[in-house]
């Protein structure tokens, strides 16, 4: 068992969202190992890179990697979700150090971002601005309002992952990745538990455009 | 005087070109008025089309940069359409920012229900710790605009057509007194003071004003209290306010009438001043409520 996985079960009282959980973990981990230009000594730095996770459902394994990275103590992990604990079964930016937004209700995320992208180039900021959605999430409306005004202003330092389990409800095969083709965007599709491909997928920055990386991680 | 909108559209392009830490992101509406501004300024000011939920968390995603955000289309689109944007995306991630709605409860008269918005003050009051502004003419759009975006946190900025004819200094959080008498206070918010002071001339009562619907100046309304009646007039959902009114004078035996925009839906067109007339908020609809509400107990 992994570091962050034995941090996860620390957690428990969330069973409902666990599946949501273990979906994230890969694509967390090299988000937070490999690509994100973030640390815990940067969480107020103008110029660090912002990860908003969308999918604010299953908060444990980001919850675990944030611990393992030394954003907080690895202590608080176990008290998750008590009356006491900044660790809610939705997290809260206000709450939690290096909680970029606080997420719970789907298709907020992503039109955040968008600002965000926004904001950092009207102010000469190079960061990129991550979001991390779900397949089902993508059933909300208001992430299409985003993504199509995200191609049309050409945000280059937006990245969609899309962690898909296959969890919507009328999905089409292959309709997320063409989704987001049509609208302009980079896309490619990979295996959501590839440490490796995941890692190529996710630090490409596409010019002029931004880009979507559809993580596969099967439905569990 | 100059048109609100108009107004508020010029006040808006006067703000990103003075200061490069507040953006304009509006939804198409008033894009008549923002294109020089949007042509020097691409980056500060954004159109993002008929997209009003995209709209609210745009600017919400800007304030978490730092930059200071107005956000202004229709009232009824940018409230009541979008309301869950406007609670998480500002408020719940605790973000500041300007939203700017115009049109209020039946500037759009003839548009009918869909672009009138008499519950947007009340819906957003449930809001912890929002401003909330309902300026009284262009003058007054200009000033609140201004010291809203100049201040922290988030505020709401409601512009209308009905104006009166007199400017007041903002003033947030206290009441000016137009009129001293002896007897009941009429509160008077955002453009209904021209109605409110025609419609009590010759009582003797004390006639409040402000453009600040929230906060609410308890203080001026307990230092102001002649008698022990007070008329509230705002032009959204009546009684809206009338909580603050009973909070204020928790330990004072009181009567208040609330005057305000019915909750029945009033399936007309016409002009704005009809609405205002059916909804009993001109002089003579004022009028009429005081009388029955002051006239001594038999």
């Amino acid at each position: 068992m992994s570091t962050t996985t034995s941090l996860m079960s620390l957690m428990t009282g969330d069973e409902k969202h666990s599946a949501a959980a273990t979906s994230t973990l890969d694509v967390l981990r090299v988000l937070y190992e490999r690509v994100l230009d973030v640390s815990p000594e940067r969480v107020a730095d103008a110029d660090r890179d912002r990860f908003y996770l969308s999918k604010g459902h299953g908060p444990m394994a980001y919850y675990a990697v944030l611990a393992e990275r030394g954003f907080f103590p690895e202590s608080w992990l176990a008290g998750w979700g008590g009356y006491d604990s900044p660790l809610g079964h939705h997290p809260d930016r206000n709450l939690v150090p290096g909680v970029e937004i606080s997420s719970g209700s789907l298709g907020h995320g992503l039109p955040l971002a968008v600002g965000t992208a926004l904001g950092l180039r009207a102010q000469g900021i190079g960061s990129r601005v991550v979001v991390l959605v779900g397949d089902a999430e993508l059933d909300e409306g208001s992430n299409h309002e985003a993504l199509e005004l995200a191609a049309a202003l050409e945000l280059d330092a937006l990245t969609v992952v899309v962690v898909d389990n296959r969890s919507a409800s009328y999905a089409v095969e292959g309709r997320i990745e063409q989704r987001f083709r049509t609208e302009g965007w980079h896309a490619v599709t990979v295996d959501g538990r590839d440490h490796d491909l995941l890692e190529k997928a996710l630090a490409h920055r596409a010019v002029g455009c931004p880009s979507v990386v559809v993580a596969e991680v099967g439905r569990r | 005087m100059r048109d609100a909108r108009r107004q508020l559209a010029a006040t808006a392009a006067d703000l990103v070109e003075s200061d490069d830490s507040v953006a304009l992101v509006y939804a198409e509406i008033s894009g008549q008025y923002l294109r020089e501004v949007e042509a020097r300024h691409p980056d500060r000011v954004v159109n993002v089309g008929i997209r009003e939920q995209l709209l609210v968390n745009v600017g919400a995603g800007l304030a978490l940069t730092g930059l200071r955000p107005i956000v202004h289309t229709f009232g009824s689109f940018l409230v009541e359409r979008a309301f869950e944007q406007v609670k998480l995306g500002f408020a719940h991630q605790d973000v500041g920012g300007v939203l700017v709605g115009a049109g209020g409860s039946f500037d759009m008269s003839g548009a009918g229900r869909t672009h009138q918005s008499p519950g947007d003050v009340a819906l957003l009051d449930t809001l912890p710790g929002i401003s909330l502004h309902a300026p009284g003419n262009a003058v007054e759009t200009d000033m609140v605009l201004r010291s809203a975006v100049a201040g922290s946190g988030l505020h709401y900025v409601r512009v209308v057509g009905q104006a009166n004819a007199c400017a007041f200094a903002v003033t947030p959080g206290t009441f000016h007194v137009v009129r001293r008498g002896a007897g009941a206070t009429v509160v008077a918010i955002g453009p209904v003071l021209d109605a409110v002071v025609a419609a009590t001339a010759g009582r003797d009562v004390t006639v409040l004003y402000t453009s600040t619907v929230r906060p609410f100046d308890a203080c001026g309304l307990r230092a102001a209290l002649g008698s022990p009646d007070v008329v509230l007039v705002e032009p959204w959902l009546a009684g809206t306010s009338a909580r603050h009114v009973a909070d204020a004078l928790r330990d004072v035996p009181h009567r208040l009438l609330a005057l305000g925009v019915d909750r029945a839906e009033h399936r007309r067109y016409g002009t704005p001043e009809q609405h205002v007339a059916a909804h009993g908020l001109d002089a003579a609809g004022i009028a009429r409520s005081l009388e029955e509400f002051l006239r001594p107990a038999a």
